[in-house]
């Protein structure tokens, strides 16, 4: 094993990281604020791959799609919000979970009456294509270290949003106390419709981001949505702050884990064994990982002041 | 005049099993509709649906439900098609790991499956039965075929496939007819959309070759990002990897690799002309090998319903192993497994006037059986 290759593999886990901090940022603060499970948090996801699909195969540009995807999940995020989300705010987690499991189903049978059952082509865009020279003699494509700066741009601008701005006020106010914010006269009801389109559009962001990577199909959001659970509930429920360390701590153990514990288990056993079992293994390593955090620190790395 | 006579066969042997049957025929489908890998089952939907319009039979009725990927569902489904809707014979299962919470118990309650595409080595062998038949291939078979191409010129390959039975089935496979040196042999997890990892792996192992078995949305999300790295290995494997489902939405990445298959849209033969214009004409688009596989299901049954009873399971078994039908791949016969007798195809990715397809390059196996056939005592 070359240092140009742990380098490359570190680079990997830091992606997948910045792109699960982009799906639990907007997790955690639904639930910090709201109080709320929501399930279909993949589905927004995924509405944010299939319309910079869409749009990019319509207008030939992704940055364009890009900010359809922004568009499209933010507005599909406000519209459940209204029409849906805002009757579970009351009722106890498991209406909640109930409900948003069908919203799930109803993403997915309407994404697939309007787009049918096969994968969009969704490529990179021209600028971002390629590889570069990493320090090492590596080379690394320049899309994964532009999925990288986009999340740290993303992380850095929340931090701006939530600890400078009147709206960041708002939202902490209501992570806090939501029956007093109310009291003083702030209008609640828009404020969730707000952190709930916020929400919807990172995860709407990170879809798109990933669906030029991968392939853009219907139930592309459920097992990202998945990860996105370990890492809010690692990083301790309704915190930004443990949002962004759960992800990278979820994204750099899943794939230092695919790549080193085949080699490892590949000392003891031949290696079709090693490769197979070290698979297995490295599957589920980060559920271990989270089981050990939740046994030292029950309510995660940096629980919510109130909770 | 030669291509006249060859159509006039084939709407001859249309023409017979449009006759009326000796029962009516119930025949229950269960596949992927929705989820990641529900292009595959709508292809083989459509290809099974193409073949049984086009005999017009009345006599047969299909019910299709959707699996979604999951094990529990597709029994639970198989249960309720046995049970209350009485089918006769069950088809239609994509994913191996599926098709074997199904089969075995679905033959040993005396109904029929004709596999359309998972074809596990588990039933192949010494767990064979009378009433399992498999229209597609053995799921070695197109891995075999890789193997032996990649003898020709490749010295030191990186083998990579998802951790399920046919994963294993597929490496297996390759590993029986490869001779030369292994890089590594990598398992990855079913639905894996991030392949980073692994092409970091590949880039660092000095292989030569790579051959990877990843069907659906799994092989356009590691094509799309192989293309990316900047690793220049060329990429091979099954024709699951770069068939017709997945092409459009990898678009020019996959141009160039090399793959192997029982069909490809260019084969020179009348009924695969036929299959293919009627296959455009009906759903306005290019069949996959899925599709492919499925219309030869259909035509199975739908010759030997037309011969035989399917409440006498020994004749129309036996109709069923004759392989009476006119496959667009060609030669086709069944083993004495009966899983097929069939030629396999190096073919190549190509772009032909916008459109990403396969082109037929040369043949790698001549009437190409499978390993396990000898153990199955029928």
């Amino acid at each position: 094993m070359t240092l140009a290759l742990a380098l490359e593999q570190l680079l990997n886990g830091l992606q997948l990281g910045v792109m699960l901090f982009l799906m639990a940022a907007g997790l955690t603060l639904i639930f910090g604020v709201m109080g709320l499970i929501n399930l279909a948090h993949g589905s927004l996801y995924m509405v944010g791959a299939f319309a910079c699909a869409t749009v990019a195969a319509w207008t030939g540009s992704f940055w364009i799609g890009l900010i359809a995807s922004l568009a499209a999940a933010a507005a599909a995020g406000a519209i459940v919000e209204l029409v849906v989300i805002r009757r579970l705010y009351d009722r106890d987690h498991l209406d909640q979970v109930l409900a948003t499991f069908a919203l799930i189903l109803m993403f997915s049978e309407g994404t697939r009456w309007l787009f049918g059952s096969f994968p969009l082509y969704l490529d990179i865009p021209p600028l971002l294509q390629g590889a570069v020279a990493l320090p090492g003699g590596t080379e690394y494509p320049v899309y994964r270290l532009a999925i990288i700066l986009a999340g740290a741009i993303v992380a850095f601008g929340l931090y701006l949003l939530i600890s400078r701005t009147r709206l960041g006020m708002r939202i902490r106010a209501g992570e806090s106390d939501r029956e007093m914010i109310g009291a003083l006269g702030v209008d609640i009801r828009t404020l969730y419709t707000v952190v709930f389109a916020l929400g919807a559009a990172l995860a709407g962001l990170a879809g798109a981001m990933v669906g030029a990577l991968q392939s853009v199909q219907v139930g592309m959001g459920e097992p990202v949505l998945i990860l996105a659970f370990v890492v809010i509930v690692i990083g301790g429920i309704g915190s930004i702050k443990g949002a962004l360390l759960g992800a990278l701590l979820v994204g750099v153990t899943d794939t230092m884990g695919r790549f080193l514990l085949p080699k490892i288990l590949a000392l003891f056993v031949a290696p079709a064994q090693a490769g197979m079992i070290g698979g297995a293994a490295a599957s589920m390593l980060i559920y271990i990982v989270m089981a050990v955090i939740l046994a030292v620190k029950p309510r995660g790395l940096f629980p919510a002041a109130h909770a | 005049m030669k291509k006249m006579l060859a159509a006039a066969t084939l709407a001859l042997s249309v023409s017979t099993t449009g006759m009326a049957f000796a029962e009516p025929l119930k025949i229950g489908m269960i596949t992927t509709l929705s989820g990641g890998g529900a292009g595959l089952g709508i292809d083989t939907r459509d290809g099974f649906m193409l073949a049984i319009k086009n005999a017009g039979n009345k006599d047969v009725t299909v019910v299709t439900e959707d699996d979604a990927q999951k094990p529990e569902l597709a029994v639970q489904i198989a249960d309720k098609m046995i049970q209350s809707d009485k089918v006769d014979i069950l088809t239609g299962i994509v994913w191996s790991n599926l098709l074997m919470a199904v089969a075995p118990s679905a033959v040993a309650q005396g109904k029929f499956y004709v596999s359309t595409n998972a074809a596990p080595a588990a039933l192949a062998g010494a767990n064979c039965n009378k009433l399992y038949f498999n229209a597609a291939y053995q799921n070695d078979n197109l891995h075999e075929a890789m193997g032996e191409y990649a003898n020709k010129g490749y010295k030191k390959m990186f083998i990579l496939a998802p951790n399920y039975p046919a994963g294993k089935d597929s490496l297996t496979g390759f590993k029986r007819y490869y001779k030369g040196q292994l890089a590594a042999e990598v398992y990855t997890q079913v639905g894996q959309t991030d392949y980073a990892a692994e092409i970091a792996q590949m880039r660092a192992s000095g292989a030569d070759g790579i051959f990877t078995f990843l069907p659906g949305g799994m092989g356009i999300a590691f094509m799309k990002q192989f293309a990316q790295s900047g690793v220049k290995i060329p990429v091979m494997g099954p024709g699951f990897s770069f068939s017709q489902d997945v092409l459009p939405a990898i678009g020019d990445a996959a141009v160039g690799a090399k793959a192997s298959g029982q069909w490809a849209p260019d084969f020179d033969n009348a009924a695969s002309k036929k299959f293919l214009a009627d296959f455009q004409k009906e759903y306005n688009r290019l069949p996959s090998i899925y599709a492919v596989q499925a219309y030869d299901a259909a035509q199975l049954i739908l010759s030997a319903a037309s011969k035989a009873s399917v409440k006498n399971a020994d004749a129309f078994g036996a109709e069923l192993k004759k392989a009476d039908i006119q496959s667009p791949r060609g030669k086709f016969k069944f083993n004495t497994n009966q899983h097929p007798i069939q030629d396999i195809y190096l073919t190549e990715v190509v772009k032909q006037n916008g459109v990403i397809t396969n082109k037929t390059v040369e043949k790698i196996f001549a009437d190409h059986g499978d390993a396990y056939a000898k153990d199955c005592k029928i």
